[in-house]
């Protein structure tokens, strides 16, 4: 098996040189006509938006299963939910709750800076949306609820999500309405370089990271029985 | 292939092996964590930024995350139901 491996890997071409004519006819377009410096997030939200729809939808869809499953499951009444003064991870270290608690602001700017720069830098939507989940994971790392006067935070969090995955589908459906095709960019390229570049790539990593972060706080939302993100006054 | 190239591959490798070789399910994702990290340094030597970041933000953060939720999940539900199967 290793011996079919070894063979089959001296076969391979070069690191770094490649002959596909689609790759490279994208890399020579991307910065000139979108005015955005990242290729690789032009490739997945400009030329291949439709896929990155998808891969949108399905986490969309995992996120809604999972909210589905263990719903039904406490409702059930074959698991009794978490009791609201149940022993926390970090409740005896006072060293990591501190650093958990100070993390959480630079985390969520370092998030919301990663989404933005999307179309700029390496990172962009999805990266971004996973770390400011990372935030919120933290705050309950530091030993408190997340609490709201008027709105549940996990219906915040499920509209955010349905936001994000509706806003990108409705940006595909500006690119149609207004330039032609789904997904197509129909916002002008931009000058080079700043924040507000790229077209309509700006906006899209914007619905991702929303839609990342609230599908992945809603699963963890779920799997620690909705006493993470809690209403005030109510269980 | 560079001296960072290789010293990466070669991690990735042994870390994998470590994984698998980690009995607990607890410690195994702690240990998928750190293995996701170096991969996440295997893709930033061969060029790849973007997967890198995804990888960090998958690998270290949110599946060792959802594992441990689940395993104390389960545990619960296990000895809620031990309980109910004593009384």
């Amino acid at each position: 098996m290793a011996a079919l491996l070894a063979w089959a890997y001296s076969g391979l071409p070069a690191f770094g040189s490649f002959a596909g004519r689609y790759g490279q006819a994208l890399a020579r377009m991307t910065v000139p006509e979108r005015g955005a410096t990242s290729s690789v997030a032009v490739t997945t939200f400009d030329f291949r938006g439709l896929d990155t729809l998808g891969e949108e939808f399905i986490l969309f869809a995992a996120a809604v299963g999972v909210m589905v499953l263990l719903r039904a499951q406490r409702r059930g009444e074959q698991v009794a939910a978490e009791p609201a003064g149940a022993h926390r991870p970090t409740a005896r270290s006072r060293a990591l709750r501190s650093v958990a608690t100070a993390l959480v602001a630079p985390v969520l700017v370092l998030g919301a800076s990663v989404v933005a720069h999307g179309h700029l830098t390496p990172g962009g939507g999805f990266q971004g949306g996973v770390i400011l989940m990372s935030a919120f994971v933290l705050v309950y790392a530091g030993g408190a609820h997340l609490r709201a006067e008027r709105v549940r935070p996990l219906s915040a969090m499920e509209l955010a999500e349905g936001l994000g995955a509706g806003g990108f589908a409705l940006i595909g459906i500006g690119g149609l309405a207004l330039a032609g095709s789904f997904l197509e960019n129909f916002l002008g390229p931009g000058q080079k370089g700043s924040l507000l570049s790229g077209g309509d790539v700006p906006l899209l990593n914007a619905a991702v990271g929303l839609e990342v972060m609230g599908a992945l706080l809603v699963v963890l939302g779920e799997l620690l029985d909705q006493r993470f993100l809690v209403r005030r006054g109510r269980r | 292939m560079t001296a960072v190239q290789a010293v990466a591959l070669l991690a990735v490798a042994a870390l994998g092996t470590g994984v698998v070789l980690v009995r607990d399910p607890a410690r195994q994702a702690l240990a998928s964590s750190v293995f996701g990290l170096a991969l996440a340094v295997l893709f930033l030597a061969f060029q790849a930024p973007d997967v890198a970041l995804s990888q960090i933000v998958v690998g270290a953060v949110a599946l060792p995350a959802m594992i441990l939720l689940t395993i104390r999940k389960v545990a619960r539900a296990r000895s809620a139901g031990e309980t109910e199967a004593r009384r």
